[in-house]
């Protein structure tokens, strides 16, 4: 019951705090916008002079994006499953955004990760509840020690982490199709970039297992260890002394080298914090969703971690919803390239659309007409020089 | 030519900056502004410049009323103004911050940095100003940059100058310069108008003085018959105790010992040089100097926030020199730091967090990796009591408190607990007087206790008021220990500017 | 006062010691691998100038005795550090690493070495004019991580209407998307307040998602509206006579010659001229020239307008100046490469022109490679590039200093 009331209590602050009715309008303006581009770009209908066929394609392609992420058991487990490694690399953004830092590298340390948790995976065999949790830890230990390397580049050489993470990410790439080729990893009857299977009790457990008839649902156990890592970062961030040291260096890294905390060492753990979340996301996605890895597993996931952080504030709660929203759009995306031959890129567009949106919340005002204080999404950056 | 502010009022959000200004500025005279920080001297002078737009009001020049739009407009207009933080580009020469904005101008807009230079000396001469067109900003001594800015207004053939606080940042003898540079000005027909919140100043120079307080003006004086505390209870609105009450004491052991420290910045310069002094327990030590002279190099080495390149600091007869500042901080010492913004405070952190900043790992507040806000907090509520820190709640950002309160956050967190030795750098910049009184009260109170102190401050009357030795820094090097009892501000300002009183060259 | 100044040495800041140090044992390290690495294989490299002359360097001498040098000059460093010297020494060091590292890729055989440096020019075209555009940006106060997205989507542009029309019209479509993609940056950073990061983050997602989603939703079907034939080489009368020089800087097509003229252009106008000096006054202080009546916001305005042009023409290098078509995230990361070429060159046009000429050449090389049997994975080969930017960013840049007021909106009010 009183996690009723909880519940509750909380749906109501979100739906008050003007944020999130920010929130909802860019969303609304985005998929305006969205729209539009769907039409424009319909070129054949509209050499056809078919107008009112082209706007149609935009009513059934939102209608799939709805069906395709809520309107159905199947789509909610695909929800839960595109949403599970948004959130990790959410959270290791934001994290690195309290302390100050910015984290693009998600994408080479969810890389990172997955191949630790996928050469724990094929190499043992069982039993699952030894295996299955050492195989997580590995992807998050194989994520903090890639992301310590930004980390201890700006420590010791001032080198700015918005370069050194994109270059790492690049790199992740290469590496990570490299070591498909290599005996160790390769499969043993494929010349492709394909990895060796997860032995079968190294596999996160199926949510909805219980369910024995439904072998489409998909959702597995990493979206409870991305739950997990969402309140372990609450925690983090409000009760721990290390939280206090990230959040103090994020606001004013002067005052808080005044105060004493060694702020080489606080670069190097928030990097390193932040890989390790996001190399749970690797775990997430070859452990569960795959059960192996290939080529790009990762896809471009480390600039869509942050467009979320940034509509979460950075916050433990924001950041979740957020993801959840991300999630559901791609669940939805599929099924709308799926439906109509609207491709899964215009995803991309709505999403890069919300971010612009949510960051002017004077120019949702200008477009809707309605009193907004202005929240603003923060200063994120503070200079090349450190 | 007359100017006139008539019922100017600007209003920001939460507090209203003017509130129905009534000023006239005539050419031929110096009319000085005088009020606390925030009183909104500097709003008045920046809606006159055409930077902000009064909400009401409105301004008339020689009889008819103007709009200024622009900084633009109130230039073309002949006022001309010399900020408080100078407006110069310090990575630029001489000549181009002269000409930005009036460039003389040779084929497809290239720059005529010959007719630049020609321009600068020309007015430079004719007022003995002195200055070198070639020179860059960030290389010169803050009294040439303000040469620069006057330069710069005379160019633009200013009818009315105006000053913020013109000698914030210059030594007695440039200062003394500084209003010969005035009566050169008037004389030659121009209009001043000062800012200050220095008395002495006002009552100096001014030919009419107008006092504001809050906003508004309470009133107008007349320098030839007004007395200091006078003027300072009209800027208050309460007597003010404008020398602090200090009985003498005899000092104890040495606490600090600091021998022959040299600090190289990250460009390789020395800021600080051979510099070897020692302050004893139950005794305030000042070091007064110029903003620029090393006094922040060396405070940054003594609290372990810089490394030293040569040299020692010991306390309490131990060496010190390699500590971090947590170590020293644990040790006994106490920083209160000239920049609060910058290092004093977190902003973004409520007052409690703030309170607990230097000493949140300390076993009281936290066990391991778990922090005990509750702990913290009920410490917090008794330092907001006992400092008299004016906050709605100990749960508000830092940000939104006033200086003085921010600065009594710093205060009491610092001062809170033993120490052996307390550092307090420009401990009152920026405060206004009722918060002033009660910090110097506090530092006294330290030192009666037995604590050894450090007071840096480029505030003359503060650090003579303070100290029970004086010593001036000068280019990275210690250049006067002095008695302040004995000794006369205008000496002491004398080496300030690395000359020495004719009494002393024989020494 | 001391009556003798024991002093010796100046003094040196604790992290002035470090840098000092980190050079030297960078020195040492280049020298073991030269020694064990690029020493193991005997034979000759031949390194072709023209047809008639072919420099050839023995390999394994050529490596034992740089690695000698390295060593040597790596402790001299550690000892005594060269100090005003130091960056001279380690970029010829690094140069003459690289000589070595292709003399051994190339032994037995050889390869064209004036090919790989037109390779060089060439490819660095789009980063010299991404680069370009960031510093105007920036000089003027705005951050631009816009890059990116601005050559993506201008490639696409030129692409499509280069199809349509020919390349001139590319050109000038690509230059419009830049332009417009500028402008999105400009107002919603100088109007709208928004941190400049965000939005130029914004863009690229924009970007990247709409030409992939344009790219398979349009082009897939409609394959004539991407394709076109890129521009050809045009060789310089006179100068393109020039043995090696000739064919590597003056046998090159339009854009190559653009490039030049904008570096050129840009050094001039930054520090000769009215603008200029506006520019960077805004970038280092506004709030100073707008006292002094200067319209810090119209020029800004203007000023990322017209990087927005420069970065137009840089992404329509890509389908008009190389390879005659438009593919998904053509661009690959070349516009934050750009980026880090600004840093590196300490935001001046000229500073930036070669850190882009360093990638360049790692391109080049990397190309090269391909064709020689090295035993290196392609995987490794294709990482070059970014590799080298994360050396040379951690390595040569560290703590540079930018203009001071990029990243904040500018308050009038």
């Amino acid at each position: 019951m009183k996690i009723v009331v909880t519940l509750r209590k909380l749906a109501d602050r979100i739906a008050r705090t003007s944020s999130f009715r920010i929130t909802l309008l860019a969303v609304m303006s985005a998929m305006v916008v969205g729209a539009f581009i769907i039409i424009l770009s319909d070129i054949d209908k509209l050499q056809n002079g078919d107008i009112l066929g082209a706007i149609k394609t935009v009513g059934s392609a939102y209608w799939a994006l709805v069906v395709g992420s809520f309107g159905s058991l199947r789509a909610i487990s695909a929800t839960i499953n595109s949403a599970t490694p948004l959130i990790l690399c959410g959270v290791s953004v934001a994290v690195a955004f309290k302390a100050g830092l910015f984290n693009i590298g998600a994408t080479g340390q969810m890389l990172a990760g997955g191949m630790a948790a996928l050469w724990v995976g094929f190499s043992m065999d069982g039993p699952g509840f030894i295996q299955v949790p050492l195989a997580v830890l590995a992807g998050a230990v194989g994520g903090a020690a890639y992301g310590a390397i930004p980390g201890i580049l700006k420590a010791r050489t001032g080198a700015h982490e918005v370069i050194t993470t994109i270059m790492l990410n690049n790199m992740a790439g290469f590496l990570v199709l490299w070591l498909l080729k290599t005996n160790v990893f390769q499969r043993a009857d494929r010349t492709d970039p394909i990895s060796k299977l997860v032995s079968a009790s190294g596999h996160l457990p199926r949510l909805f297992g219980f369910l024995g008839d439904r072998p489409d649902l998909v959702a597995h156990a990493g979206f409870v260890v991305a739950i997990l890592a969402v309140i372990v970062y609450w925690w983090f961030l409000n009760r721990s002394t290390a939280g206090f040291e990230f959040r103090s260096f994020g606001m004013n890294a002067d005052a808080a080298q005044y105060a004493g905390m060694n702020t080489k060492r606080l670069t190097v753990m928030a990097m390193m914090f932040a890989g390790a979340f996001a190399g749970l996301a690797g775990s997430a996605e070859v452990l569960g969703t795959y059960g192996y890895a290939s080529q790009n597993f990762a896809g471009n996931i480390g600039f869509d971690a942050i467009a979320i952080a940034l509509l979460g504030r950075s916050t433990p709660l924001g950041t979740l919803l957020a993801a959840l929203l991300f999630g559901a759009l791609q669940a939805g995306g599929r099924q709308m390239q799926a439906n109509t031959d609207v491709p899964i890129d215009l995803i991309v567009v709505l999403r890069a659309l919300i971010v612009m949106f949510i960051a002017a919340p004077l120019l949702i005002k200008a477009i809707w007409r309605i009193k907004v204080a202005p929240t603003s999404l923060g200063q994120t950056f503070r200079g090349w020089g450190s | 030519m007359q100017l006139e502010l008539r019922g100017i009022t600007k209003r920001f959000p939460g507090v209203i900056a003017n509130d129905n200004v009534n000023l006239t500025l005539k050419t031929g005279e110096v009319l000085c502004l005088i009020g606390e920080n925030g009183a909104g001297k500097s709003t008045l002078m920046n809606v006159l410049y055409g930077m902000y737009k009064a909400d009401e009001g409105q301004i008339v020049l020689d009889g008819a009323p103007v709009v200024f739009t622009s900084p633009g407009d109130a230039i073309a207009a002949g006022i001309g103004m010399v900020h408080q933080h100078f407006m110069l580009v310090p990575v630029f020469t001489v000549a181009e911050n002269v000409v930005l904005g009036v460039e003389p101008t040779g084929r497809f807009g290239s720059l005529d940095i010959d007719k630049a230079r020609e321009m600068v000396r020309e007015v430079s001469d004719r007022y003995n100003l002195n200055l070198d067109p070639d020179a860059i900003i960030e290389d010169l001594p803050v009294g040439v940059q303000q040469r620069v800015e006057i330069v710069k207004v005379l160019l633009r053939d200013a009818k009315v100058v105006v000053f913020d606080e013109p000698t914030a940042v210059l030594t007695p003898k440039e200062i003394i310069e500084f209003f010969e540079i005035v009566k050169t000005l008037i004389a030659a027909g121009r209009g001043v108008v000062f800012i200050t919140h220095k008395l002495k100043e006002a009552l100096n120079v001014a030919d009419r003085i107008a006092v504001l307080r809050r906003g508004q003006v309470v009133g107008e004086v007349d320098p030839k018959t007004a007395t200091e505390s006078q003027i300072a209870e009209m800027m208050v609105g309460r007597p003010v105790q404008l020398i602090v009450d200090k009985k003498l004491q005899a000092p104890g052991e040495v606490v600090l010992e600091v021998r022959d420290l040299s600090v190289v910045d990250a460009d390789g310069r020395t800021m600080v040089e051979s510099v070897s002094f020692s302050v004893r327990a139950g005794e305030v030590v000042g070091i007064a100097g110029v903003q620029g002279n090393g006094q922040t190099e060396l405070v940054d080495a003594l609290t372990g926030l810089r490394h030293s390149a040569r040299g020692s600091v010991a306390l309490d007869g131990v060496d010190i020199t390699g500590a971090s500042p947590r170590e020293r901080h644990a040790k006994g010492i106490a920083h209160v730091p000239e920049d609060r913004q910058r290092q004093g405070l977190v902003g973004g952190l409520s007052v409690a967090e703030n309170l607990v900043l230097t000493r949140y790992h300390d076993e009281e507040f936290s066990h391991g990796i778990v922090m005990d806000w509750p702990a913290a907090h009920s410490v917090a509520e008794n330092l907001i009591a006992e400092y008299d820190i004016r906050t709605p709640s100990a749960d508000i950002e830092a940000s939104t408190l006033s200086g003085g309160n921010q600065q009594k956050v710093i205060v009491a967190r610092e001062l809170s607990r033993p120490l052996r030795l307390s550092i307090a750098a420009q401990p009152t910049r920026g405060v206004d007087v009722g918060s002033i009184e009660y910090i110097h009260s506090r530092i006294i109170k330290e030192r009666d206790t037995g604590t050894a102190v450090l007071i840096v401050s480029t505030e003359l009357d503060e650090v003579m008021a303070l100290s029970d030795r004086l010593l001036v820094m000068y280019r990275g090097k210690i250049v006067a220990d002095l008695d302040p009892k004995v000794t006369s501000a205008m000496d002491v300002g004398l080496y300030m500017a690395g000359s020495r009183p004719a009494s002393a060259v024989n020494a | 006062m001391s009556a003798v100044d024991p002093v010796i040495l100046p003094l040196v800041s604790a992290e002035q010691r470090k840098q000092a140090r980190s050079v030297g044992f960078t020195l040492v390290v280049l020298g073991i691998v030269a020694a064990f690495v690029l020493g193991n294989r005997p034979g000759d490299a031949g390194f072709k100038l023209v047809d008639s002359y072919i420099f050839v360097i023995p390999a394994q001498p050529f490596a034992r005795i740089l690695a000698l040098v390295l060593i040597a000059l790596g402790a001299a460093q550690l000892l005594k550090g060269f100090g005003k010297w130091t960056n001279v020494i380690l970029s010829i060091a690094a140069a003459t690493f690289v000589i070595s590292f292709l003399a051994w890729a190339a032994s037995g055989g050889s390869f064209s070495l004036t090919g790989m440096l037109q390779d060089t020019v060439t490819r660095s075209v789009p980063i010299i004019l991404g680069a370009i555009a960031g510093i105007l940006c920036e000089r003027s106060g705005i951050i631009n991580i816009a890059i990116e997205g601005q050559l993506l989507g201008s490639a696409f542009a030129g692409a499509v209407a280069g199809s349509i029309a020919g390349p001139w019209v590319g050109i000038i479509a690509a230059v419009a998307m830049g332009v417009g993609l500028s402008a999105i940056l400009a107002v919603f950073s100088i109007r709208y307040r928004v941190d400049q990061v965000i939005v130029g983050f914004a863009i690229n997602f924009f970007a990247l998602g709409l030409t992939s989603f344009l790219a398979a939703r349009v082009l897939t079907d409609h394959p004539e509206y991407n394709i076109l034939s890129p521009l050809r080489p045009i060789a310089v009368p006179l100068l393109s006579d020039i043995p090696v020089i000739g064919v590597v800087l003056f046998t090159q097509t339009l854009f190559v010659y653009f490039a030049y003229l904008a570096v050129g252009v840009a050094t001039w106008s930054l520090y000769h001229t009215k603008w200029g000096l506006r520019t960077r006054a805004i970038g280092e202080y506004p709030k100073a020239a707008g006292t002094l009546g200067v319209d810090v916001i119209k020029l800004r305005y203007r000023n990322v307008l017209i990087a927005g042009a420069v970065a137009g023409v840089g992404g329509a290098w890509w389908p008009i100046g190389m390879v005659g078509r438009f593919d998904q995230n053509i661009t690959n990361g070349r516009g934050f490469i750009a980026l880090a070429a600004v840093i590196f060159g300490r935001w001046k046009p000229l500073g930036a022109l070669s850190a882009a000429l360093v990638f360049g050449l790692a391109e080049a090389i990397q190309l090269k490679m391909s064709n020689l049997d090295t035993g290196i994975p392609s995987e490794f080969l294709l990482m070059a590039p970014y590799l080298v930017t994360l050396v040379v960013v951690a390595g040569f840049v560290g703590r540079s200093r930018g203009p001071k007021a990029a990243g904040q909106p500018y308050d009038a009010q």
